[in-house]
């Protein structure tokens, strides 16, 4: 069935090996997925499931051994400022203050100084650290360092946006701000983004897709639209419905990985 | 450093008792220097009690090293060859002592980012620099009045190979403990191959290339006297030299004394440099 349009990315039978110790390890096995331009795409699944592989391959840190991971429509053979990776850890440059590293990506490629300048302000502004626009990370909370990490990769025009687990190493309240925020970015700026993570809340309040795997070798089971409408609400009924449904086939895999 | 996020300072407590504050405030700034001179203070006073007074003491009063010292440095009491001489060997030794280091920074800086970032590099140059990194300058002395010649240019390279270990050392092990993860942010957001030794290699090991350079630098002071020691006119390795063969004790402790104060000013400008620059890091500035 010919489609009239290229998705944004997309992956056929992509697997992924690893040799660890003279052993080979497989870390993801198979993987189709297709994103269109605009989807909250969120990858759940245990540990060992293969989402943050499948992620770092779309990112171009890793390369698929089998199959083959497509941006539209071309190969991506490394890392490109088009896909911005926003890692658990941050991954800030921590000897340069939130201007400086919002200001990284566009002054790399080459961008003018008066524009480089005009951006970082207006992505400091976008995240709400005018404040600490010349603070060090290490002077910053883990949010506001998130935030920063987010910003420097909008601010590089980064069409899609690959989260790993961002908000995992965050205390809840400060989570739920960021995940607010996030939305509100998305649904204003058409992003698209990939987000790993291991909470089902999380997942579903979030995406737009639901993209359940599971270990021993990853693997992507389901795909499941999350159709619910936004603001979502996480104590309304047909949330706990999903909820439940998700924590269901999650808590199968691990039966029969035991098994 | 830290900056003050909510913007308001806290009171301090001593406003809270005007009267005290004034005098508790000086003892407490003096309290920092007055403990750092007490030892000295101490052993300035040993030394005076074991040699003033004594007719065949070998080594002179403290007293008569102040009195060597001032005419050293400014002359107008013995009128002999040393007289008023101390700055031309001051300056003759900084010279050598900067020029060695400036020479060693410019060699071991960029070999030190190669060697940590570039596989093939490594394993061309480390084994035969680890060889070469156990013998002591010292033992290059002979080797380099024959490739050198007696003089300056010898002392140079001592200096120079002095302060090349610690600052080449540091800078690989500054290079090889950079987080992966920031090469995978640098090349996400389109700072990709050799533009990350600028951009992200060199900001990131900078603290340990900055202990090297202190190291490499405290090290080029203790190499300059040996350098100098051997057929150079000026420099306080020479003087020191020289001192000795004329007996005159006063004048070794001088150049002890200067090189003791010129070690210690270099390495503060070092410091203060690299508060600057590294304000940044949690653990400088």
């Amino acid at each position: 069935m010919a489609k009239p349009t290229v998705p944004i990315l997309s992956l056929t039978d992509v697997g992924k090996s690893f040799d660890v110790g003279g052993k080979r390890i497989e870390a993801l096995r198979g993987a189709n997925l297709e994103i269109e331009r605009g989807d909250f795409v969120c990858l759940i699944g245990a540990s060992g499931c293969g989402k943050s592989t499948l992620l770092r391959i779309v990112a171009g840190f890793e390369t698929a051994t089998t199959g083959e991971a497509l941006m539209w429509g071309k190969p991506i053979v490394g890392p490109d400022p088009s896909r911005g990776m926003v890692f658990q850890d941050y991954g800030l440059f921590p000897w340069l203050s939130v201007r400086g590293n919002i200001g990284f990506g566009p002054a790399s490629r080459g961008r003018p100084p008066a524009e480089v300048r005009e951006t970082v302000e207006r992505f400091i502004e976008l995240v709400g650290l005018g404040r600490f626009a010349d603070a060090y990370p290490h002077q910053l909370s883990g949010g506001m360092k998130q935030r920063v990490a987010i910003a420097r990769v909008l601010a590089n025009d980064a069409e899609v946006v690959l989260m790993d687990e961002p908000f995992g190493a965050l205390d809840a309240m400060t989570r739920e701000r960021l995940q607010d925020e996030l939305l509100e970015l998305w649904e204003r700026t058409k992003l698209t983004v990939l987000f790993v993570t291991h909470s089902i809340e999380e997942a579903i309040f979030l995406s737009s897709r639901c993209v359940v795997m599971s270990p021993g070798p990853g693997r992507i089971d389901r795909d499941i639209p999350i159709t619910l409408p936004r603001p979502r609400d996480v104590s309304a009924p047909d949330f706990n419905e999903l909820r439940r449904e998700l924590s269901g086939m999650l808590h199968s895999h691990h039966g029969r990985q035991a098994a | 450093m830290s900056v003050a996020m909510d913007g308001v300072g806290v009171p301090r407590e001593a406003a809270a008792r005007p009267a005290s504050a004034g005098a508790r405030q000086i003892i407490g700034r003096m309290r920092q220097p007055l403990l750092a001179l007490a030892l000295p203070a101490l052993i300035l006073a040993g030394w005076h009690f074991a040699t003033a007074g004594r007719a065949y003491s070998l080594i002179p009063p403290p007293s008569e090293v102040a009195v060597a010292l001032w005419d050293l440095a400014f002359g107008g009491i013995n009128d002999d060859a040393f007289s008023g001489t101390l700055l031309t060997h001051v300056l003759a030794s900084v010279s050598r002592v900067y020029g060695g280091f400036a020479l060693a920074v410019l060699a071991a800086l960029p070999l030190g980012l190669l060697i940590g970032r570039v596989p093939l590099v490594r394993q061309m140059l480390d084994p035969l620099l680890q060889i070469l990194r156990p013998i002591p300058v010292t033992a290059w002395l002979p080797l380099a009045m024959i490739m050198f010649g007696l003089g300056p240019r010898s002392a140079f390279f001592l200096v120079f190979l002095g302060a090349f270990y610690p600052v080449l050392v540091n800078t690989v092990f500054g290079v090889r403990s950079v987080e992966p993860r920031l090469f995978e942010a640098a090349s996400m957001l389109g700072c990709q191959g050799s533009a990350q030794f600028a951009k992200v290699v060199l900001p990131a090991a900078m603290p340990a290339i900055f202990t090297g350079l202190r190291l490499g630098l405290g090290f080029a002071w203790v190499v300059i006297v040996i350098g100098e020691m051997t057929g150079v006119p000026t420099g306080l390795g020479a003087i020191i030299m020289e001192a000795r063969q004329l007996s005159r004790t006063e004048i070794v402790i001088c150049g002890m004394v200067a090189i003791g104060v010129a070690g210690f000013v270099s390495d503060r400008i070092v410091m203060l440099i690299g508060r600057r620059l590294l304000a940044w890091s949690p653990n400088h500035g």
